[in-house]
């Protein structure tokens, strides 16, 4: 029977992902323990999720098989039935119980991933601003007073703070293996907190479309041990060029570049928009009073964790 | 065409029914249009970028005016529909005649408020708050002129046909237009202008 | 302006694409001319104010549209079928999934439901025509017009490029300086107006038109999803209106709403449109589990199980509908709090649409199921909506969203809802209702190929995006390098969608194969259905009804059927009123199409004219006179003799 191997066939690729290439997939392959908390999530929620697909598949098979009218006889009359309000209500209180299950979870890994690593609840993170613009990213070590486009480098098991915001079109930042993405918008400042605990080269991209080179947007990110950062960030002192205003408002014009690396931050000439650079701050010649931000709806995001 | 005379003119037949319902639930959607208008206001209300702030440009003479007119020819449009169930076709034209007056009288005072808004350095580009507020005052602005084109409409068939189920279901979703946007009013004044001057 | 810059140039494509526009048209235009038929054309089809000729119009556009967004889909997973691909180049490419998917929804899923309901709702009520004809027929030359325009972008002036939901700043005329956002807002305003205008159609009709005893509980499933959907789009559709609305300010009249400087803030669109998009994704789904219901209680000749629990998980859904938006965007940095509430809304969703999944499957339960090509449809449905189901909930999940969020597992997810759920759903409605309509079914075996190609690659096309997307791949790529790995499964997925392909053009073959060759349908219930619709012949007279029948319980027809009680009281026929025909929508419709074409390059003068003929057939309708025309007793005597035969 047709439906039945092909039913059959769904569900075998189903446990097949879930079994044979968890390793290869970069979501399940995390490196740092906010990436960890989301792959367990889904995991979790994949195997729920397998268990009400067998519910129904199997109810499903059942009822196609017996109750087909090849099998009957011809004078065979199906009942009228209203409905049993005990099954209905099992149907209907088993999903609940799901839903609340998973709104705990839900609610603890949020707050989980949106937080400092817990790992790393004391220690001072190395805040990075990345911002963006079409098509590259640009990261500004404020601290170190350095500057990179279209690579990162992290030092290992530290926590990391990135800010982001954007020159143009939301985008949204994403390093798939060491953390969930966020949104870079241009007249606020979202967070990131991450921290990576295995050395290595890892992808990043925006994976919010921002046109035409939209494909193009990726950077990498290089995860290495303390030393080999605090080495790397005084080579750059030391070597690289300064960044000016003028080179940096040609740099945020459209294009597709490649790596390039600075002396000095845009972040001294360009602030980003947050405290008194906040997007709806700009120029504002009047009283900005805190009662102004009650009357933003929930969509103005006040309060970014 | 069954015309049932223990109703009111209006509701006489089943198509006149049906209009009445079908524009009441038209003016559901309107009540969702304006919601969406204010939320967008309320939204941008304190995002004035370069520009004045409400309290800079609203002014409370005219607005007092607008609010008055508006309010009376609620009232008179009332008086007309009055008119329309008992069968005064000559006073129901009066009434009808005076709410268009007062609503165009409105609408001039509007549009020399808008002039007063651009001479001041206040446009619809300047700022997003400028922006939403003249998005709003427009689209009520716009909806009285329309209720005046048509509301002319609906008087000359009065004139020319009389008060037949036909006109007088006309008449009547016009009220409830008409009221409809005396209502949008109340709030454009309450939330924009009276708590923007405050 | 200059030409090059009005027309599209430099895309083979694109010249294409002319050509066969012209070469078309030119066909048409001579083919009327020569059998004849501009007559024909202006008076039944054109003019007519028939809810179910409307209905057909609807359904022929949206499979015109389905055909034009599939050739879209088609070039996307060809260009991404090898890494590295030249076939498109990334602006194209972006146009292409725009317009994919502006057409596939606005253009395709919502005219094909609509088109199902101008067809079936005054049947299944026992109504001879909606509660406004002219008004919808106004209704559906806006949407006609609206998509016209649309398409009219693809060679004129460019098609939009900065993806179906257009977020700002993107889609502001910095980022995308062309006229095709200029389209966007303008074609979806004119069909968008017309939407909202079948809403409020079709709520009155169900609320006031029904049959004699047929109270809210005793109407079938279907017309249920319909009046909750009615209320949906009423409540919003006005906030796309005012979104697009502000949209075309900022972008052609300089206002600062969602600008990035002055006070201007972007993320006000994303809510903004994804407070009317997410009620939107309901307002296609809704009806087709209006339409399931309808088939699997029809082909397991069983009533439909918990009939009370589906309407109230209905009215659930459509709560909800309203309370999630925020989903759409948990990567946008609002906390902890805000996210958490919105994941609960969401996965609230499941419980409601999980008490449907569990009636249909115990609607089946003791029942005796053929496999007609409609009940195949209804069937697959199940486990494989399913899975766009759980993946939802996987998706409301907004810690776990922020490794879903804008990726390929996305893209899988909303297929895997809105195929099985909304296409499959249009599809079978379509073959379940076509012999109403038409007076014949479309061929069994036929229909039973294209089910089992689209359903089969349905799956081989969409199943791997889900890994595609946990490997890391974004959505709106245009290319990847080879280097991704993403290879392998996107020419899988570009299989998938050959096969596809050869479902749908059999779709269309039956068609032809089934006018030309299917047995005639003399009964008018062909399937042994259980609502008022089977009750009249097919096809359908144009007053539906010689009788107005009387309803006193649920699947009233079935039920007359087995115990052999007549539908109608004995009395003689009475000559019905029906509404007159007319051109003013048609007419009003091309206005607002020239209207929309001049807005859209700024043209104001003619703008400005065409906005005002538009004002000038609204000043025609409320002065004309227009009190229909009675059937006499006489014709409708001969009518239903001639469709009943002998019978009656």
């Amino acid at each position: 029977m047709k439906a039945k191997w092909f039913l059959l066939s769904i569900f075998f690729t189903l446990s097949l992902i879930l079994s044979g290439c968890d390793n290869s997939l970069l979501v399940f392959d995390p490196k740092g323990p906010q990436a960890k908390t989301l792959s367990d999530t889904i995991i979790f929620s994949i195997i729920m999720m397998a268990g009400i697909l067998l519910v129904v598949y199997i109810l499903f098979t059942f009822m196609l098989v017996k109750y087909r009218a090849s099998k009957m006889d011809d004078s065979y009359e199906p009942p009228h039935e209203e409905g049993s309000k005990w099954l209905e209500i099992t149907w209907t209180i088993i999903p609940i119980i799901i839903v609340i299950v998973l709104s705990v979870v839900t609610v603890r890994t949020t707050s989980e991933v949106e937080s400092k690593p817990v790992a790393y609840a004391n220690d001072k993170p190395l805040v990075i601003y990345a911002s963006s613009s079409n098509w590259k990213w640009h990261f500004s070590y404020p601290e170190e007073g350095i500057e990179t486009v279209n690579y990162v480098n992290i030092p290992e098991d530290r926590p990391v703070e990135f800010r982001l915001y954007s020159f143009g079109p939301i985008t949204s930042f994403w390093i798939p293996q060491l953390a969930g993405q966020k949104y870079a918008m241009s007249d606020m400042v979202t967070k990131i907190n991450l921290a990576a605990e295995i050395p290595g080269s890892y992808i990043g991209k925006n994976s919010n479309f921002n046109g035409k080179d939209f494909a193009h947007m990726e950077f990498e990110t290089q995860v290495m041990t303390e030393k080999d950062y605090e080495k790397w960030v005084e080579e750059v002192k030391e070597t690289a060029p300064a960044l000016t205003e003028s080179e940096f408002d040609e740099l945020i014009e459209p294009s597709v570049l490649g790596r390039k690396t600075y002396s000095s931050t845009h972040l001294e000439f360009s602030p980003a928009p947050e405290g008194e650079h906040a997007g709806h701050h700009h120029g504002n010649s009047d009283e900005e009073t805190d009662s102004s931000h009650h009357m933003d709806m929930d969509m103005d995001m006040e309060d970014h964790k | 065409m069954k015309i049932d005379h223990a109703k009111p003119l209006e509701y006489s037949t089943e198509e006149n029914r049906l209009k009445i319902l079908g524009f009441w639930v038209f003016l559901g959607a309107e009540i969702v249009l304006f919601s969406t208008l204010f939320a967008v206001y309320f939204t941008l209300v304190n995002r004035t970028g370069n520009g004045p702030a409400g309290s800079h440009i609203f002014e409370l003479t005219p607005v007092m005016v607008e609010t008055i007119v508006l309010l009376s020819s609620s009232f008179t449009i009332g008086l007309g529909i009055h008119a329309m169930r008992i069968g005064a076709k000559k006073a129901m034209m009066t009434f009808f005649g005076i709410t268009l007056v007062l609503g165009a009288v409105f609408l001039g005072v509007e549009i020399t408020e808008f002039v007063t808004y651009v001479h001041e350095g206040a446009t619809i580009q300047t700022s997003a708050f400028l922006s939403s507020l003249f998005t709003l005052l427009g689209t009520h602005g716009a909806h009285v002129t329309f209720g005046l084109l048509w509301g002319s409409a609906i008087l000359f068939q009065v004139k020319k046909r009389g008060l037949t189920p036909e006109t007088a279901n006309k008449s009547f979703i016009f009220s409830l237009y008409w009221h409809f946007l005396d209502v949008v009013w109340i709030f454009i004044f309450s939330f924009v202008y009276l708590k923007g001057m405050m | 302006m200059k030409w090059d810059e009005f027309f599209v140039t430099g895309e083979p494509m694109i010249y294409a694409a002319m050509v066969s526009i012209v070469l078309v048209s030119v066909a048409i235009v001579a083919g009327l001319t020569y059998f004849k038929k501009w007559g024909y054309l202006w008076r039944n089809w054109l003019t007519t104010v028939d809810h179910k000729k409307i209905g057909v119009m609807y359904i022929i556009a949206a499979l015109l549209m389905l055909f034009r967004g599939g050739v879209d889909a088609l070039l996307m997973r060809a260009q991404t079928a090898v890494p590295e691909n030249g076939l498109l180049d990334g602006q194209h490419y972006n146009e292409i999934f725009t317009t994919h998917g502006i057409i596939m929804i606005l253009f395709m899923a919502m005219p094909f439901i609509i088109g199902l309901m101008n067809v079936v709702i005054p049947l299944q009520i026992g109504a001879r025509d909606v509660a406004f004809p002219r008004l919808n027929a106004v209704s559906f030359w806006l949407f006609f017009f609206g998509a016209m325009l649309l398409n009219l972008s693809f060679v004129i002036g460019g098609s939009p490029d900065a993806g179906w939901s257009a977020y700002f700043p993107l889609a502001s005329t910095e980022f995308s300086p062309t006229v095709g956002n200029n389209y966007y807002s303008l074609s979806l305003q004119i069909a968008g107006i017309g939407t909202l205008m079948t809403g409020i159609n079709f709520l009155v009709t169900i609320l006031k038109m029904r049959a004699p005893g047929m109270t809210l509980m005793k109407m079938p499933m279907f017309t249920w999803s319909i009046l909750i959907t009615s209320v949906i789009i009423i409540f919003a559709f006005p906030v796309l209106t005012v979104a697009l609305a502000l949209m075309m300010l900022d972008r052609q009249f300089g206002t600062q709403f969602f600008a990035m400087q002055n006070g201007g803030m972007d993320m006000l669109w994303a809510n903004l449109f994804w407070v009317w998009g997410h009620p939107e994704v309901y307002i296609v789904i809704l009806p087709a589990f209006g339409i399931y219901s309808e088939i699997i209680a029809t082909f397991a000749r069983k009533n439909l199980y918990g009939y009370k629990s589906m309407v109230i998980s209905m009215v659930a859904i459509s709560m909800l509908s309203f309370l999630v938006w925020v989903h759409h965007f948990y990567t946008m940095g609002h906390g902890v709090m805000v996210n958490s509430v919105f994941s609960i809304t969401t996965m609230a969703i499941a419980i409601p649409t999980g008490v449907k999944i569990f009636n249909w499957l115990f609607t089946l339960r003791k029942g005796k199921i053929t496999f007609s090509t409609p009940m195949l449809y209804a069937l697959a449905f199940i486990p494989i909506f399913t899975i766009g189901g759980v993946t939802g909930v996987m998706l409301a999940m907004a810690s776990a969203d922020y490794q879903y969020h804008n990726t390929m597992f996305l893209v899988a997810h909303f297929h895997y809802v809105l195929i099985p759920g909304t296409v499959f759903a249009v599809i079978a409605g379509y073959h379940y209702w076509f012999p109403k309509v038409f007076g014949f079914r479309l061929n069994e075996k036929l229909g039973k190929w294209a089910f089992w190609f689209i359903a089969i690659s349905f799956n081989v096309t969409f199943f791997p995006l889900f890994i595609l997307g946990l490997n890391g791949m974004t959505r709106r790529m245009y290319t990847y390098s080879e280097s991704t790995g993403f290879g392998p499964l996107n020419m899988l997925s570009m299989v998938g969608a050959v096969g596809l392909t050869i479902g749908f053009l059999l779709l269309v073959y039956n068609i032809y194969w089934s006018t030309r060759y299917a047995k005639r349908d003399t009964t008018g219930d062909p399937w042994d259905g259980r609502s008022l619709e089977w009750s009249t012949p097919s096809p359908v007279p144009e007053y539906n009804f010689a009788k107005t029948p009387v309803v006193t319980k649920l699947d009233a027809f079935w039920f007359s059927k087995k115990e052999n009680t007549p539908l109608t009281d004995d009395g003689d026929y009475e000559p019905i009123h029906m509404p007159n025909n007319n051109g003013q929508p048609f007419i009003m419709g091309v206005a607002f199409f020239f209207f929309g074409f001049f807005m859209v390059f700024s043209w104001w003068i003619p703008a400005i004219i065409a906005g005002l003929v538009v004002l000038g057939t609204m000043a025609y309708r409320t002065f004309e006179q227009d009190h229909g025309h009675h059937i006499s007793v006489e014709e409708i005597e001969r009518t239903e003799k001639a469709l009943r035969g002998e019978q009656s």
